[in-house]
This record gives structure tokens, C-alpha cells and sequence, in this order.
């Protein structure tokens, strides 16, 4: 590690904090619907550890909650997970190393941590990316102890609006994005996108389809060819 | 729920799996050669229409209906929050606070 990546992943630590601590609460939901649902709360840990990917635990749990099967829960996360599909492909070409190397750095994805690390040029920090990852990995763990263990107290979390935190959350990083040229019209396609598909596909795949939207980049005018300084 | 505790094991394991493979398959079969400045056009771009599908997906969308609610009342909140630079967790406690409010009283 350098001096300059040591910097970078000291400040992804910082910039990942405040996801963290919203981090935490989101996942204590997740150990309350998850144990009240009939897992135990190892099992529900043991998804926060071991999965740590929010959209896919909370749209597979929705379902074997509901009465569904393994094949349809395992089906709607890959479908919420399927946009680290494309963050992957985007981050591949900074990632040094053999395959092997390379999949294991593809592991620290998340949607915060990967979106603050892309530079304007198209390529990543990813020592800024593992840092961010670091805090929200540790608080997610963290909520879902507390969650799973205190479910009986808590009840419903709906009831308590935990529900409306997962949106602010993805708001927050949309925000920074914003500022990049071309991301606002990217973002409104994209909405356009998701919300037409809603009625006519299962959940996830909308998400998926927006991001067709970022192939506006092919016409759109702007300084991304240009490496950042 | 209808699963055992072992057949939740296998959903845990299924997941974990499918979970890295999808985070994997990019790094490993893409990674280690120059791409293209178009392809790092589109790549600078992907993630606005993601994430903000990702939230009007979940703030309107009940499985394929479309609908409002408390919590679409909340986030909208701790969204114009957001835009007045407040931070996130004091945001974030705003929107839960309004949804929770809302659905309590009206």
C-alpha cells in the first residue's frame, strides 16, 4: 500500500461512517423481520455477514416471509443484486491482480462505496472503496446482532418508519452523483425506466433496466475522456 | 413462513452464493486490459439511474403496484433535507420520524 492508497482508504473509512450508522439501523430491521419471519437469530447474523447486500436480503426475506419458496427468494436477489453486475463490469479495468485477486476486490462492493470511489474519468479508487466498505460492513453486522436479539422488544419496524431509512440512504449517494455531468438526465431516464416497468416485470428488474439509461454516455457530450487530476 | 430451519440454511447458502457471483463475474472476466473511452463513458454514468430507480422503486413501488404511503411522505422530507445539505443521519431520523408520525396519527 502507498502513501497515496493508505490516504485514500483512511478517507473512504470517513466517508463511510455516516452510511454506517444508517447502515446499522436498516439492518437491525432486517434481524427483526428476519428472526420474526422463523430464522434463528444465527441465521439472521449469519446473512448479515455473509451476504451483506440490503436490497437482496430484505426482497428475499419478503418472499419466504410471505409463504414463497427458495427459488423465488434466490431469483429476486439476484435480481436486486444484478446491478453489482454492472458496477463490477465498471470497476473491473482498475482493479489489478489475477482473476482470482480481482473477484475477491469485487467482494467490497456496495452501492455507496462503489458510486464515491468512480472518478469522472470512468475508472475507480478502489483503496477509497474498500475503506468505505470497511465502516458499513462492521455497522451492518452490528444492527442485525442487535436486531435479532431484540426483536421480541421492538415489533413491528414498519411501525417506527425504519422502513422510509433505506430510500434516504440511496438518496444521499444519488446526491453526490448529481454533479457529474450528465447524471441528472441520466437519472431522470432511468426513473422513467423503472417506474414504466413496475407493473409489467417482477421486482428488481426495473432497477436493472435503468441502468440502460447510462448509455446516454455514448451521446452525450462531456470532459470523461479526460483522466481526472 | 413455510421453511425449516435447514431449508433456511439452504436459502442462506444460496444466497451467499449467488451474492459473490454476481459481485465476482465483472472483476474477474472483464478486469486486467483497457477499455475503451466510450465503454468508460457509459461506466461514468451507470450509477445516477441506478440508484435513483432504486429509490423510487422502493418509496412508490408495492411489488408491481405503484402507490404512496407514510414513508413516501418521509423520505420525501429527509430528501429536500438531504438537498439542503443536511447530514444523512440527521435526515434519515427526520424521514423515519415523519413516516412513523404519519402513520400513528393519520
Amino acid at each position: 500500500m502507498t502513501p497515496d492508497d493508505r490516504a485514500s482508504f483512511q478517507r473512504g473509512i470517513r466517508l463511510g461512517v455516516p452510511f454506517g450508522a444508517v447502515g446499522f439501523v436498516i439492518s437491525l430491521s432486517y434481524g427483526v423481520l428476519a428472526t420474526e419471519a422463523g430464522f434463528t437469530p444465527v441465521q439472521a447474523i449469519a446473512v448479515a455477514a455473509f451476504v451483506f447486500a440490503g436490497s437482496a436480503q430484505f426482497a428475499s426475506l419478503s418472499i419466504v416471509a410471505t409463504g414463497g419458496a427458495i427459488p423465488a427468494a434466490l431469483a429476486a436477489a439476484t435480481l436486486m443484486n444484478s446491478r453489482f453486475l454492472a458496477m463490477g463490469i465498471a470497476l473491473a479495468p482498475s482493479l489489478p491482480g489475477g482473476r482470482a485477486q480481482r473477484g475477491a476486490q469485487g467482494q467490497a462492493i456496495v452501492d455507496s462505496s462503489w458510486a464515491l470511489a468512480s472518478r469522472d474519468d470512468g475508472t475507480f479508487n478502489r483503496w477509497q472503496m474498500f475503506g468505505t466498505t470497511v465502516p458499513q460492513y462492521v455497522a451492518w453486522l452490528a444492527g442485525t446482532v442487535v436486531g435479532a436479539f431484540t426483536g421480541d422488544l421492538i415489533g413491528d419496524p414498519e411501525r417506527f418508519g425504519l422502513d422510509a431509512l433505506f430510500p434516504v440512504f440511496f438518496l444521499s449517494i444519488l446526491l453526490a452523483e448529481l454533479k457529474r455531468p450528465g447524471a441528472r438526465l441520466t437519472a431522470v431516464v432511468g426513473v422513467v425506466i423503472a417506474l414504466a416497468l413496475v407493473p409489467l416485470t417482477p421486482p428488481g428488474i426495473p432497477i436493472l433496466a435503468a441502468s440502460t439509461a447510462a448509455l446516454l454516455g455514448l451521446v452525450l457530450p462531456g470532459p470523461t475522456t479526460e483522466p481526472a487530476p | 413462513m413455510n421453511l425449516s430451519t435447514s431449508e433456511v440454511w439452504l436459502l442462506i447458502g444460496g444466497l451467499v452464493l449467488t451474492t459473490a457471483l454476481v459481485k465476482g463475474v465483472g472483476p474477474v472476466f472483464v478486469g486486467g486490459r483497457e477499455l475503451p473511452a466510450p465503454f468508460l463513458r457509459v461506466v461514468a454514468l451507470a450509477a445516477p439511474p441506478l440508484l435513483a430507480a432504486l429509490v423510487v422503486t422502493s418509496v412508490l413501488a408495492d411489488g408491481r403496484h405503484l402507490g404512496v404511503g407514510a414513508d413516501t411522505v418521509g423520505v420525501a422530507v429527509g430528501g429536500v433535507l438531504l438537498v439542503c445539505r443536511v447530514p444523512l443521519v440527521v435526515a434519515g431520523a427526520a424521514a423515519v420520524l415523519v413516516t412513523a408520525a404519519l402513520r400513528a396519527f393519520v
